[in-house]
């Protein structure tokens, strides 16, 4: 059977501050050879005002999205809140409205994350990349406990030539990024990474790997302040190839 | 002072505290990590699942279990009141002090009984209350509040305590903890054996027994339960089990999620006042079963299963935001995520709108909850409520100007051309903010926000959109056509 057509969800934080590491996805598909589209209509899921509480806003936002992406045969995106977002806010914010609830529940059902779907739904675990490193995997919220995936990014990267991945303690604690409450309680927000960034420091690794932009710009902008060795890198940009240690 | 200051204020001394800090993180690392693994080992992975769907259960018949309960305890010569709010409440506890001409309280550890303020009432009537948990006595000597439901005086290090008691209980400055706490015990032993009222709490009650269960680790609500001639008891309503067979399987959670104990060292049942020829017991046994505002919460389908926690505490022990802050910061007895939620519930939900808006939604209480509440999606559902105000909770829009925001944001975000357009626009006009490291210049994102602790990257040179029209999608939809094309001569 012929792969399946992946249509690139590519969250808003990702289009406009980390491209590349969309673009890595892009190239990982294409080695794979699995034919790609990108919808050009596609703006933001709608997470940030779901979680501010302004349901009437991520509604419409989602209605956006539902109707952009249903007719995708699946949906991949490189970023676990943004799928959790679709797949378990999407069918609550239409849980009055029958006809919408159907819709969310179908483009759910094939939403998934990138890494999801390399391993769960593609079943491949080697994409023959190289890495020289010491890396540590930072367990992002959603996507460990909404979403329940902890082991295959991990799978993933175990099988990267030349990387060494260490556990850190406490992997799936919070980096504190938690979407609007970064700005609006800065000062525990920036507790809470450092906390984070201790827990890096001590595994010895000199790069964290994760699979969400909001932590990895978190944890990013927070050692590029201190002045902290710590190179911080989303999952396809090692899975592609293209970073180096 | 506005609440919101105040919650930073305190949240701010929280993490500046180090012998909190130090407390929390040896707290978190023990308590909370090993709830986790107690979940993980139960022989019966799905207890935790069966014993919610009890609870949910329990709470639609709540009216008629408080009823069996009370019939229980009245058989057997007890009293029962049903107090609507925590004046009433209050109101009955005195008079009952006042007819019994009660001098002297001890208490045992209640929440509840710091929720509606008890202590505060009978003492401005002159009566004098004694805590007797060891941790509610310190904070009591201490003129301090609870920072943890499980653990109150956990912003206390024993170097502080071992001063406090030389202060207060005039004995020479130890910091060793089996000093302390015999000096605790004998002040507190001339306590329980003068007191003329028994204050306490009530972990579960159970309907078919006609019972109330108190477990502790101390002995002390044995002593204050027995020796004076007056037992009174505050329960939240919704602390009810059905049957002793419930009982035992959130006894067994409630332990093992507050103190990773199988059972704790005691667990007494009560149910009503000395009978002849028993040993001991009080001569006058009463039941207060305070709503204060719980109904409201049961009538709301949102709500109600926050009506199913057992105030373990395991929540605190896990969450980041709780971990760094401190309980203090909750401005109520409840703190960490069961507080977030519960507290604007039952005391104003624009009162307490940082409550509502200070966690990451990390889902790690949700995680180590005994009864799976799923506190983030309660939080989620309370600030549904302050972004557009709820006249059935009595909730006004929080924040116009952040209304506003979202407001602009949906136009923004409905329309792709749009929303390229403003990226181009913002791209153009943050160039001149860009610093020799290629972050936004701190200087211009201000002290607040973001940039005060943390750099911002630029929006990106190539936003992915842009390298996909450019380089990245050339050529693909011809390729998929063709694909396409052979995929149905195939079929």
């Amino acid at each position: 059977m012929p792969p399946q057509t992946v249509t690139l969800f590519i969250q808003c934080l990702v289009d406009a501050l980390l491209p590349e590491a969309g673009e890595a996805m892009v190239r990982v598909f294409d080695r794979l050879g699995i034919p790609l589209l990108y919808p050009h209509g596609q703006t933001c899921c709608g997470q940030p005002a779901w979680n501010s509480g302004f349901r009437r806003e991520a509604a419409g936002a989602a209605r956006r999205f539902i109707d952009l992406f249903e007719g995708a045969e699946a949906i991949v995106c490189p970023s676990g809140s943004c799928v959790a977002m679709v797949r378990h806010h999407y069918p609550e914010l239409f849980r009055d409205d029958p006809a919408m609830h159907r819709r969310a529940l179908a483009v759910a059902r094939k939403t998934f994350e990138f890494s999801e779907y390399l391993v769960d739904v593609l079943g491949i675990a080697d994409l023959g990349a190289v890495f020289p490193a010491t890396v540590t995997y930072h367990d992002s919220c959603h996507l460990a406990r909404t979403l329940g995936i902890r082991e295959q990014p991990r799978r993933l990267l175990r099988h990267v030539r030349e990387v060494r991945l260490v556990e850190m303690s406490n992997s799936d604690t919070c980096c504190g990024f938690g979407g609007a409450f970064s700005v609006n309680y800065p000062d525990i927000s920036l507790a809470l990474v450092d906390d984070k960034i201790d827990h890096i420091l001590r595994s010895g690794a000199k790069v964290v790997v994760g699979c969400d932009a909001g932590c990895l710009l978190q944890i990013r902008g927070r050692v590029a302040r201190r002045g902290i060795d710590i190179q911080t890198l989303h999952l396809a940009q090692v899975l592609a190839g293209e970073a180096t240690p | 002072m506005t609440r919101s200051s105040s919650y930073l204020e305190a949240a701010r001394a929280g993490m500046a505290n180090a012998c909190l800090q130090k407390s929390l993180r040896n707290l978190q690392a023990r308590y909370g990590q090993g709830a986790l693994a107690a979940w993980r080992a139960l022989p019966d992975p799905d207890l935790r699942r069966r014993v919610k769907a009890r609870r949910m259960q329990t709470l639609a018949h709540l009216d008629r279990l408080l009823a069996l309960l009370a019939e229980g305890i009245e058989s057997r010569g007890g009293r029962v009141f049903f107090a609507a709010t925590a004046a009433e409440a209050n109101r009955y506890v005195l008079d009952l002090a006042r007819k019994h001409g009660v001098q002297r309280v001890v208490k045992g550890k209640s929440m509840l009984s710091a929720e509606i303020g008890i202590d505060a009432v009978l003492a401005a009537d002159g009566i004098e209350v004694v805590e007797t948990d060891l941790g509610e006595f310190i904070v009591q000597i201490a003129a301090s509040s609870a920072s943890h439901i499980i653990a109150p005086c956990i912003h206390m290090d024993r170097q502080q305590i071992g001063r406090l008691f030389a202060g207060r209980l005039g004995i020479p400055y130890s910091d060793d903890p089996p000093t302390l706490t015999r000096a605790a015990r004998q002040a507190l032993r001339h306590k329980l054996l003068t007191a003329d009222m028994g204050l306490t709490g009530c972990n579960l009650a159970i309907a078919e027994t006609g019972q109330i269960s108190l477990v502790s680790n101390e002995g002390n609500i044995r002593m204050a339960t027995t020796l004076p001639k007056l037992h009174v008891a505050l329960m939240g309503m919704e602390r009810i089990c059905a049957t002793l067979d419930d009982h035992r399987d959130l006894l067994q959670l409630l332990t093992q999620g507050a103190a990773l104990q199988k059972l704790s060292t005691y667990v007494s049942f009560l149910g009503g006042p000395r009978h002849p020829g028993d040993p001991d017991g009080p001569a006058a046994f009463h039941l207060v079963i305070v709503d204060n505002g719980r109904s409201r919460i049961l009538a709301d389908p949102e709500f109600r299963e926050v009506l199913a926690c057992i105030r373990c505490g395991a929540c605190l022990n896990i969450c980041p935001v709780y971990g760094r802050i401190g309980g203090h910061a909750y401005h109520s007895p409840y703190s960490g995520p069961i507080g977030a939620v519960v507290t604007p519930l039952l005391h104003g939900i624009n009162r307490h709108a940082d409550l509502c808006r200070g966690e990451t939604l990390c889902g790690a209480c949700r995680e180590v909850c005994p009864v799976d509440n799923d506190l983030p999606r309660m939080l989620a559902a309370l600030r549904h409520k302050l972004a557009y105000g709820d006249p059935g909770w009595q909730v006004r829009p929080h924040n116009r100007r952040e209304a506003l925001g979202f407001k602009l944001w949906r136009w923004l975000i409905g329309n792709n051309r749009r929303y390229e357009v403003v990226f181009r626009i913002l791209r153009a006009l943050q160039r001149p903010f860009v610093g020799p490291q290629g972050m936004i210049d701190p200087r211009a994102g201000g002290q607040d926000g973001w940039t005060g602790g943390r750099d911002l990257p630029p929006l990106a040179a190539a936003s992915f959109r842009e390298r996909w029209r450019t380089t990245l999608g050339k050529g693909r939809s011809r390729r998929e056509a063709e694909r396409r094309q052979e995929q149905d001569h195939a079929a």
